[in-house]
């Protein structure tokens, strides 16, 4: 048989030589990514899966910057349970798929201790369904009624970020008595818009407000024209804006455009920071929204003066957002929880986590026991005018502050829980 | 001749078993088992959508509705009304073969990127049901509690929670399903479905009722495609309103072509590069989709026929 | 809810502005497909990068007015350079090559975006000149989106007049019918694809930066515009100019409509309008079979 060796500079070896090269650095890339064997055993480690690609990278990358900053502080007391903590950060793309198989490896591969994240609903739904199955515990740091539900809940399953239904409900409270009862509701049609629309309709009774129109736009819609027209004539007193993320930036802006703003108020039960950052002043003026953080708050809070400081330091000065603060609280709560009980065992760190009463960054807060729900203060803000800013980042004002209340909260029975 | 070209008539021979062999050694040789199931399956996926595209030459922008129906129905049926995953998975494949029959058959007599764009707003319309019967399918929550975490045979337990496990569980449903594709490929309806690849006219002239295979065809490559579905809803043990979306018939489509599109094992090489690229990337740079651009436009530049087919055909010189 | 007159032609001056932008967008996708034969998968990321060549350009000139004038001429010539050194080299091998090579590109346009502008994306004021609303009669509209109506009738106008009254268009729609045509003839294939490759993509810049006031500009923008223009491109029928013209405006119009009346169905009534011409007429509106 003829020589089976090819020249070197063969199209197929090169071919060949640069598939390896792939494969090599796959192999490799995945032992970069995961902790030598002899720190394994050292330290808690903190699943963090979170959109960092994707129309919310912005938040992702605010949720990472607490996180990692809950962590450093951990480390600095000195750690917990014997051990440092490590944080493990991976990509979700915003896909649920994608999530639970970056869940399961986190879980399975790098043997974290914990998961904490997401930014979308159905992704942390996918996440939790899987630390459930493994007994993990999850912290959610995303806006979802669904979580407290019975159906989807375990004793694992811990929310951290408020739910629709308490920032809708604190926003409708706010805004119904003083800006009349004439309401059209302008929803994105998905399980997220139509939660933030039952908090409005749920508080909005009490008020007696009238509903003229629930007009629901497909999620993404760049183009909300076709909705004016037909707002405009039926007249309301509110204009209620149930949507997230680009979506209500290009509604608020488009809602100027038609001079819907001079006929009408607007407000939305979340109000973006990274909108108001990207598009500016002109587009937010007028509207009225929730968050459940706001750096401005450290005029009043302590806690939220020294997380602001904290956070400023290891940020090159840029002021947290309120997903910054969830990233954070999601993470210090779970390690102060493995500290307290002296163990990163699943149960006993989950039981004690859910009896974690703390003033971590925006006064205090605690778990309801029936569905881990973080019961806390709802941030009532308006946009604020550059002329009155101070820094860059002054770009709300807050008009007022809900307390905490357990009672304005969707029930345990309703929820499903015994 | 080389060892490689005298080794080829006996490889494409005993092509099933060579395949299933490369599968079971796979996640021993790479440490992200649970990408190495997604691989199986996606690559699964991807071998039902080359019967469409890569044999019988169409090529079509909606294989995500069977997909995604079967991942529904298999995962209906066990989270929501607990019954045994067998009947579940052949429900699940049943249900993509049977959206493919009603699709096709609306969509059969348009031709080139027609019956794509057909395809696309047919399954788009599958999409829109799904997102709205949110009672059945959790809408764009997805739908949770497909949970299957052990096999259960008598006194013997398989732990399915654990990634190598159920990637050799889901080998065994791959395994019978690649065997019957190479059947199939192999008997003369195959040989019809590459008589109409080649040219569709004079396929007919030849006396061959080339509507009606098309048809089949479709509806074999959905069964294919509803049986990579039901696994996967499994395997996540979630549904999402994604997995009908034309972003993953998309994907399918390019893993397909990446792979080598009429090749028996292009799929699978397809999708374990894109989707082990994709997570390699992930780990490194947040800039991965830069990466798997360029490298999509470097394969298609400089390996026109995929990168299994590009190495088959240097093999055949 | 009364449907009065008014409401009703308010909300057709809706559906037309709508439409403004997706016939822009759909003629150089039809044109390139009728004509090179290549479905160009990265038209929507044309269209991102053209909006983001209006922040840069405006960012140096502060006039939109230059970025009229200067977004389609960059735009378009880097789809020259695409044509010339990517696609070109794939004539001859089928329309998946370049659906795959157009779809990777996509990827690395959108990512380059990232790298250079940030991930969060930008804010793109409306003109002053053209800010506020007018009152048309029948209600009030925003003044740019009729700017916008005006100045796509107007280009639209002279690119009919283009293809149907200049030499170089009858060459076009000589070479839409038979390439070897024009290889017969003499003349330089090669050259007219360049130049149609390069209208299209100017064409998707343009309307890139139209839409950044009314939508904004970040990377992600052109994903659905793309699919829109893909469903409008065959409903009127791959390669036809007055097909993409009135399948834009159609669908423009018709999402409009069915907002004022089921709002939750608008989304689904584009693909159902596109199965139901192709069932009734496979090759779209306008196509040739």
């Amino acid at each position: 048989m003829a020589s089976t060796s090819l020249p070197s500079s063969s199209p197929l070896l090169r071919r060949r030589s640069v598939l390896q090269a792939a494969g090599g650095a796959l192999v490799a890339s995945g032992s970069a990514v995961s902790t030598p064997l002899w720190a394994q055993a050292e330290t808690i480690r903190v699943g963090l899966p979170i959109p960092l690609t994707g129309p919310f990278a912005a938040e992702a990358r605010a949720v990472q910057q607490g996180a990692e900053l809950a962590v450093k502080e951990f480390n600095a007391a000195g750690g917990g349970a014997g051990r440092k903590a490590e944080l493990l950060v991976r990509d979700d793309k915003l896909n649920p798929q994608e999530a639970v198989t970056r869940t399961v490896e986190l879980i399975e591969k790098d043997r974290a201790h914990f998961i904490v994240g997401s930014v979308s609903a159905a992704v942390q739904l996918s996440v939790n369904n899987a630390t459930k199955q493994r007994k993990v515990i999850y912290n959610s740091v995303s806006q979802s009624d669904s979580i407290n539900e019975a159906k989807d809940f375990s004793k694992y399953t811990f929310h951290e970020c408020l739910n629709p239904h308490m920032t809708a409900g604190a926003v409708a409270r706010y805004a119904f008595p003083k800006m009349g009862k004439r309401v059209v509701f302008l929803t994105a049609d998905y399980a997220y818009g139509h939660e933030m629309a039952r908090g409005f309709l749920n508080a909005g009774k009490a008020f007696g407000i009238e509903v003229l129109a629930d007009i629901r736009h497909p999620l993404g819609q760049t183009d909300f024209s076709s909705y004016f027209p037909r707002i405009l004539a039926l007249k309301p007193d509110v204009l209620v804006v149930c949507n997230f993320g680009r979506d209500q930036s290009i509604a608020f802006r488009q809602a100027g455009d038609f001079g819907v703003k001079q006929k009408t108020k607007l407000i939305a039960p979340l109000l973006m920071h990274s909108g108001r950052m990207v598009d500016g002043h002109d587009v937010y003026a007028g509207v009225i929204g929730g968050t459940g953080y706001y750096w401005g708050m450290e005029q009043d809070t302590p806690s939220a003066r020294a997380f602001n400081a904290a956070f400023r330091a290891a940020n090159g000065g840029a002021a947290p957002t309120d997903y910054a603060g969830l990233g954070y609280a999601g993470v210090r709560n779970v390690l102060a929880a493995a500290k307290l009980a002296n163990s990163v065992d699943s149960d006993r760190v989950a039981e004690t986590l859910q009896g974690i009463k703390a003033d971590v960054y925006k006064g205090s807060t605690y778990y309801r026991a029936c569905d881990h729900q973080s019961v806390q203060s709802v941030l009532i803000v308006e946009s604020k005018a550059p002329a009155q800013a101070t820094t860059k980042d002054d770009i709300f004002r807050i008009v007022a502050t809900e307390a905490p209340d357990e009672a304005r909260m969707r029930s345990c029975t309703e929820l499903g829980h015994a | 001749m080389n060892l490689l070209s005298a080794l080829t008539p006996a490889a494409t021979r005993h092509r099933v078993l060579l395949s299933i062999a490369v599968l079971a050694l796979f996640p021993l040789l790479m440490p992200f088992h649970a990408l190495a199931i997604n691989i199986l399956l996606f690559g699964l996926f991807g071998a039902g959508y080359n019967l469409t595209f890569g044999y019988t030459g169409k090529l079509s922008f909606g294989h995500a509705a069977f997909y995604g129906t079967g991942a529904y129905g298999c995962g209906i049926l066990i989270a929501t009304h607990q019954v045994p995953w067998p009947v579940a998975i052949a429900v699940g494949m049943a249900l993509g073969g049977l959206v493919a029959l009603l699709i096709g058959a609306l969509a059969i007599r348009t031709r080139g990127i027609y019956f794509a764009m057909v395809t696309l707003a047919l399954a788009q319309c599958v999409y829109f049901a799904a997102f709205h019967a949110t009672s059945l399918t959790g809408g764009d929550n997805g739908l949770r509690g497909v949970n299957l975490p052990a096999l259960q045979l008598g006194s013997w337990r398989l732990d399915l929670l654990q990634p190598l496990n159920r990637y050799y569980f889901m080998l065994g449903f791959v395994a019978v399903a690649i065997w019957v594709l190479s059947r199939i490929l192999n008997s003369p309806f195959g040989a019809v479905l590459e008589a109409i690849r080649e040219n569709e006219q004079r396929a007919r002239a030849s006396g061959f009722d080339v509507e009606r295979t098309k048809l089949l065809s479709f509806v074999i490559s959905g069964l294919f495609c509803g049986l990579a579905g039901a696994l996967s809803a499994i395997n996540l043990a979630t549904v999402g309103i994604d997995m009908l979306s034309y972003h993953t018939s998309g994907q399918v489509m390019m893993v397909t072509l990446l792979g080598g599109m009429g090749t028996f094992f292009g799929p699978f090489i397809g999708a374990g590069t894109f989707l082990a690229m994709e997570h390699a990337l992930t780990a490194v740079t947040e800039r991965w989709q830069l990466i798997v651009g360029l490298m999509f436009i470097g394969l298609v530049l400089f390996f026109p026929k995929g990168i299994w087919g590009s190495l088959l055909a240097r093999i055949d010189r | 809810m009364e449907i009065t007159a008014s409401l009703l032609l308010q909300q057709l001056f809706v559906g037309l502005a709508l439409g403004a932008i997706y016939v822009l967008v759909a003629v150089g996708l039809s044109l390139i497909f009728g004509l090179l034969g290549v479905v160009n998968f990265a038209h929507g990321a044309f269209y991102m990068l053209g909006a983001y060549v209006a922040v840069y350009v405006y960012g140096l000139t502060g006039s939109f007015w230059a970025c009229l004038l200067l977004v389609p001429l960059a735009v378009g010539l880097l789809g020259l350079l695409a044509e010339r050194w990517l696609i070109r080299p794939l004539y001859g091998r089928g329309v998946d090559y370049p659906l795959l090579l157009t779809f990777g590109l996509a990827y690395v346009l959108v990512d380059s975006v990232r790298m250079v502008w940030g991930v969060q994306g930008e804010a793109f004021a409306t003109p002053e000149a053209l800010r506020g609303a007018v009152d048309v009669g029948f209600g009030v509209f925003p003044l740019y989106r009729l700017f916008l109506i005006g100045l796509c009738a107007g280009l639209l106008l002279a690119l009919w007049l283009f293809i149907e009254k200049t030499r170089l268009g009858l060459i076009i729609r000589a070479g839409a019918r038979d390439p070897l045509v024009l290889k017969v003839l003499g003349i330089d294939v090669g050259r007219i694809w360049l130049l149609i490759f390069g209208l299209g993509t100017a064409l998707a810049g343009l309307a890139g930066l139209l839409a950044a006031p009314l939508r904004g500009v970040n990377p992600e923008m052109g994903g659905s515009v793309l699919i829109e223009a893909f469903v409008i491109t065959v409903i009127g029928g791959m390669g036809s100019l007055v097909g993409a013209i009135v399948a834009g405006l159609l669908v423009g119009v018709v999402v409009a409509m069915t907002t004022l009346f089921q709002p939750e169905f608008a989304e689904l009534a584009i693909f159902a309008l596109m199965a139901a011409v192709l069932i009734l007429r496979p090759n779209g509106l306008f196509g040739k079979s």
